[in-house]
């Protein structure tokens, strides 16, 4: 077995916590915008369409920084989230939680916003003449149906979060025990003479996770499945 | 006595729907060619498209006016629906298909009614299957089921056996038969078959490019050419 010492543990441990955050707090707003996306037609739909897919295309450094201008203590949201509510996120985990969230968001929208338009509206049409209001038909007909779909979108998102570096670095920095994730834990070991085992060890962790975030979705998937077209 | 009114003005693309007319209790037959507008009719009574103009009133309730501003969302329209394809939602079993439109509209549990339009249709053996396992013929039959159990004031029926063989016809045509006798609902029924309509409907109203060109009895059916054919 691998011999991780604590501070490797706390890394691996850092990473799960930011990655678990980041994927649940995108996922309210990750449902609501892809399906504004795959459903209704609007003015500025594909400006909305373009910003959710930039910090996709972007470099994770320029995402990186425009987080930290604008929810760093001196930006304009992270100015007024201190002063009303005091809280914040620049140099703390929860900031690595939303710069990991960003990141992750266009995979999570791009996911479950496929999956929504496999979904047949006249199905939601049939559940609005039953008397199901549109709360109600998202929530009995099209969500159950593009669940496949939903939880590929979160196995990504959290993967993404997991993998993160670019962005969180840039943010949040390199704290160990409060900003320095699995990534970024490897790149400071490989910077540092003798720390080749310790990233060798936390990389073999990193593709456990991986493999084991794929299993689970993909049974998760092949489950709800299973539900539709099966027995 | 008047069960629907309906005076209606809608543009689709090219297509203009500008129709009027009065339906009164037991099955009234939309009879017409494809593309003259029936299923968009269904669907405006239905709620699930929007006027451009006119009224929709059933029973002493408006359901949509564009002078007075009123629209009731499908929702709330109590109005049953039969489509072509069925639309059971194929992740939940019959059963629980059937029980939707029930627990949706708030209406209290009612075994002996659920026993009843069982009975009826036949679809029993059916209830724990999911809709991804019927036949064709099932399928329709759940569907009827379905949008009765809601208890709606109004049964519209879009060509509800346009996708069956001829086999399958006769199996669901009795049942829609007794539905009219003994379930007491109001029917619209769509069908451009006119030995569909002849089985069903106590009136008729003929359809022909977005405009109701007459209405009657059953023997408007022969007067035309059938145009099934």
């Amino acid at each position: 077995m691998l011999d991780l010492t604590p501070d490797e543990w706390i890394a691996i441990r850092l990473s799960l916590r930011i990655a678990l955050v980041a994927t649940a707090a995108a996922l309210p707003l990750g449902l609501a915008v892809a399906w504004l996306l795959a459903r209704k037609k609007f003015w500025g739909k594909t400006l909305l369409d373009g910003i959710v897919h930039l910090p996709l295309v972007l470099p994770p450094v320029v995402t990186g920084y425009l987080l930290l201008i604008s929810f760093g203590r001196k930006g304009p949201i992270g100015a007024f989230l201190y002063d009303v509510f005091g809280f914040v996120f620049s140099f703390r985990w929860t900031g690595a939680a939303l710069a990991c969230g960003v990141m992750g968001f266009p995979l999570l929208v791009r996911a479950i916003r496929l999956s929504l338009e496999t979904v047949d509206p006249k199905l939601e049409d049939a559940a609005a003449t039953l008397g199901a209001n549109r709360l109600w038909v998202f929530a009995t007909v099209t969500l159950p149906l593009a669940l496949p779909g939903v939880i590929a979108g979160m196995v990504l998102c959290f993967a993404k979060a997991l993998g993160e570096f670019g962005a969180t670095i840039t943010f949040v920095s390199n704290i160990p025990g409060e900003t320095q994730t699995l990534s970024a834990a490897i790149y400071t070991y490989t910077n540092v003479p003798g720390g080749d085992a310790a990233a060798g060890r936390l990389v073999l962790v990193a593709i456990a996770l991986a493999l084991g975030a794929l299993v689970v979705s993909e049974w998760f998937a092949r489950r709800a499945g299973l539900r539709f077209h099966g027995e | 006595m008047t069960v629907l009114a309906f005076d209606v003005e809608k543009r689709l693309g090219d297509f203009t729907l500008r129709a009027a007319f009065k339906a009164a209790e037991g099955a009234t037959a939309l009879f017409g060619p494809s593309g003259a507008g029936k299923s968009t009719i269904v669907n405006l009574i239905a709620g699930l498209i929007v006027p451009d103009r006119g009224c929709i009133a059933l029973d002493s309730t408006v359901l949509f006016d564009s002078v007075n501003a009123v629209a009731v969302p499908p929702h709330r329209r109590r109005i049953g629906c039969v489509f072509q394809d069925g639309r059971l939602f194929p992740h939940l079993t019959v059963r629980v298909n059937l029980d939707y439109g029930r627990y949706m509209s708030g209406l209290p549990r009612d075994d002996a009614a659920t026993g009843r339009v069982i009975a009826l249709l036949d679809i029993g053996h059916l209830l724990d299957r999911r809709p991804g396992r019927l036949s064709g013929g099932e399928r329709q039959r759940v569907a009827i089921g379905r949008a009765l159990l809601m208890r709606p004031r109004l049964l519209l029926l879009d060509e509800p056996l346009a996708s069956l063989d001829a086999a399958r016809k006769r199996e669901i045509l009795p049942y829609l038969v007794r539905l009219r006798d003994d379930a007491k609902v109001p029917m619209l029924y769509v069908s451009h078959f006119a030995d569909e309509v002849r089985r069903i409907a106590t009136q008729v109203l003929r359809i022909e490019d977005g405009r109701i060109t007459a209405q009657g009895g059953l023997e408007l059916l022969d007067a035309g050419v059938d145009l099934s054919v």
